[in-house]
């Protein structure tokens, strides 16, 4: 098996999507360049993790480790296999059990931390983040709760709570107070094992490798890598990724990609239609006598 | 014009002034109208329902989840609402840059329409924003969201609105007898409308762009990378339509404010308009045409969704329009008024379609807005008529303006 050993550097990952903040930063031509850090000035590697399914046994710690860290209620409900349990306003990431043509398999399910995030381009005040250090975060004191990192996610990642005067979007940050710190996210260091942490390049090497070493053990595959621009979590399995749940029909290339070419199309209009407009009123001005009937 | 409010206000005085806005601010004419008793008490309980979202949480009175999280308040108010308003954009585009004079005894109460449409559905959005205190943060720069297109349509909103409120100001100066300021204020009416349409192209196609990147969630007849050009080009025959509609309803319930000339001016002006709408609907029908034999979706349409789909386009964009060319040929008013109503109703099933009914329309659990949901969007829709009429009993907006405005 021919091994695609084409990995992406990270920081050109984040220039790409800066470029597409800067560019429709005309779109109101308010000011140049506002908000998005200058891409050249690190060289901070996105971080993300590694969840091998052929190693995960189901037992949860990272469920109840994640619960710990945030003050969420411990999990208390039964894997099934066929009951796919969601993640939700507190339950950040869920291990869900599948009858597959490999037999029983665990899989781990979260916010995917994509390299290009829609939730972040969604986002209009940026309280959905796309940090340096690649955690995609929500920040309360910028939310206003519109919801549309929720209709633009396609993996319908971030939660809402409803029912709350005061409502947070709830969704894993990668416990990226933690990975400031210089430690590890709670669920990886309680698990220690199938779900590892590290920068992106490094666990996308061990993941190909893990492949070339064992090609039996896998589907050949690493979802993450590709889909949707690339994310933050990869995935190794031996089942095909279709009878784990994983949506494989998403696009590979980014979703804000989907919206540039509208907003890059925004300054020209303002640009050009002023001016056309007002022409034409020019134009037809001096044709027509006062109180013309034309059409 | 016989009104002695404008007498009183003309004399300058400082207390009179406010004597008269109060005067003003006083309900005119009967009280027991139909319109009053259904209108109140629904205006009522939605506001109870308001409170109730506040203090409990918007999942209290609706029935949004984790995987729709937009229902009707944003599908609806604001979406659709929006095409609405687009009337406005259009006819001051005809009226001021194509310089159609025959157009202009109805720019006031469009203009006055598409702003007071633009304040209740921002008003109806606050009601939907999780965090309503933080809406000022993509104004003020915590932070500029400039790669959202929400970002962008939002800002529209709020320019959009300053436009339209400039635009009308002459009429709120006749109103107070404001001389001076009816006169800068005229001045600035150009700027505005040209600024306005330029706007209002953005952002009507911009509500479309929202849904963009929700590229696997619509279903795929009314998803296409075109959903902005569609939007756009359907906001015109929208926009236009509700024209027709709330002219026609204008001339039955303001009758003695319109002017003899006036009068006799509607019909020309409702056949010119179906002649536009007309030719905007047969772009748009081409335009989706083209976007679906781009997508290839052929095997689609023999499902309840295809038929839907075709319901759609034969029965609410193809017929509309073949009735408009029949009752401008025909000149027959009664058909226009029929079509104008039939292609608002193809606009709703068309934006329901895009943010609601095709939306994750293969979720297990189908989102269906719940009674007070509806109540909310009755409410809102009601107090906006209310200032609508109000504004109409009081202003220069039908009748004709002061006879001194005319001579500046
Ligand atoms: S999975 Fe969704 S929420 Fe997570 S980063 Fe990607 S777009 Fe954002
Ligand atoms: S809900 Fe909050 S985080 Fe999500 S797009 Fe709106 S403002 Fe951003």
């Amino acid at each position: 098996m021919i091994i695609n050993l084409n990995i992406k550097t990270m920081s050109l990952d984040r220039r790409n999507f800066i470029k597409t903040i800067g560019f429709a930063g005309l779109t109101l031509a308010v000011g140049k360049g506002f908000g998005s850090p200058n891409p050249n000035e690190d060289d901070t590697e996105f971080h993300a993790m590694l969840f091998d399914s052929t190693i995960c046994i189901g037992c949860r710690s990272c469920e109840n480790a994640c619960a710990k860290a945030h003050d969420f209620p411990e999990p208390d409900d039964e894997l099934k296999a066929g009951v796919i349990r969601k993640t939700n306003e507190t339950r950040r990431g869920v291990i869900n059990k599948y009858d597959t043509s490999k037999g029983e398999l665990f899989v781990r399910n979260q916010c995917m931390h994509c390299n290009e995030p829609a939730c972040a381009a969604a986002c209009l005040t940026q309280a959905m983040y796309k940090t340096r250090e690649g955690p995609v975060i929500w920040r309360e004191d910028k939310c206003m709760g519109c919801r549309y990192c929720m209709v633009s996610c396609p993996f319908d990642v971030p939660k809402f709570e409803y029912h709350s005067a005061n409502p947070k979007i709830q969704k894993c940050d990668m416990c990226y107070d933690r990975i400031i710190k210089g430690e590890i996210p709670a669920c990886a260091e309680a698990c220690g094992d199938a779900l590892i942490f590290g920068t992106r390049r490094e666990l996308l090497a061990e993941a190909h490798k893990r492949i070339a070493e064992n090609p039996k053990d896998y589907n050949g595959k690493i979802y993450g890598e590709d889909v949707a621009g690339g994310t933050g979590l990869l995935y190794l399995a031996s089942a095909d990724f279709d009878e784990l749940g994983f949506n494989t029909k998403l696009q590979n290339s980014s979703y804000p990609e989907l919206s540039k070419g509208f907003l890059f199309s925004v300054p020209s209009i303002f640009v050009l239609l002023p001016p056309l407009l007002l022409g034409i009123r020019e134009a037809t001005k001096n044709n027509l006598p006062k109180e013309e009937e034309n059409e | 014009m016989s009104n002695p409010a404008y007498v009183v206000a003309k004399e300058n005085d400082n207390r009179s002034i406010w004597r008269f806005i109060f005067n003003e601010l006083k309900p005119k004419g009967k009280w027991l109208t139909p319109f009053n008793i259904i209108s109140i008490p629904i205006i009522l309980l939605g506001l109870a329902l308001i409170v109730i979202r506040f203090w409990k949480g918007i999942g209290s009175i609706t029935n949004l989840t984790q995987e729709i999280p937009w229902g009707l308040w944003i599908g609806f108010d604001v979406v659709t609402g929006v095409a609405f308003a687009g009337g406005a954009y259009v006819l001051t585009f005809m009226v001021y840059i194509l310089n159609l004079k025959k157009y202009h005894s109805i720019v006031r109460i469009t203009v006055l329409n598409g702003f007071l449409a633009y304040v209740f559905y921002a008003g109806a959005l606050l009601l939907d924003l999780g965090r309503p205190w933080n809406v000022v943060n993509p104004i003020i720069g915590n932070n500029f969201g400039t790669s959202s297109v929400l970002f962008l349509v939002a800002w529209h909103f709020m320019l959009y609105m300053i436009a339209e409120l400039i635009e009308f100001s002459p009429t709120i100066a006749e109103w107070l007898g404001a001389r001076r300021a009816r006169k800068i204020l005229s001045g600035m009416t150009i700027g505005a409308v040209i600024f306005g349409i330029t706007l209002s192209t953005l952002h009507q196609s911009g509500l479309g762009a929202l849904y963009l990147m929700a590229k696997d969630k619509i279903h795929p007849l009314w998803y296409s990378e075109f959903i902005p050009v569609l939007f756009l080009v359907s906001s015109i025959f929208a926009g236009l339509s509700m024209v027709i509609f709330e002219g026609s309803i204008s001339h039955k319930v303001f009758f003695s404010k319109i002017s003899e000339k006036n009068h006799k001016a509607q019909k020309g002006i409702l056949t010119g308009l179906s002649k536009i709408c007309a030719g905007a609907m047969f772009a748009y029908f081409f335009l989706q045409l083209l976007v679906f034999i781009h997508g290839k979706h052929w095997d689609l349409l023999n499902s309840p969704m295809g038929y839907w789909f075709l319901v759609e386009m034969f029965g609410f964009v193809l017929l509309p329009m073949l009735l408009f060319v029949y009752s401008y040929r025909k000149s027959n008013i009664l058909m226009v008024r029929v079509a104008a109503i039939l292609t608002m109703l193809g606009i709703i099933i068309n934006r329901l379609n895009v943010t609601v009914i095709g939306f994750r329309w293969d979720a297990p659990v189908h989102y269906f807005p719940s009674w007070m949901e509806i109540v909310v969007t009755l409410a809102v829709i009601f107090t906006e008529i209310w200032i609508f009429r109000w504004i109409i009993n009081r202003m220069p907006v039908l009748n004709d303006p002061p006879s001194w405005a005319k001579e500046d």
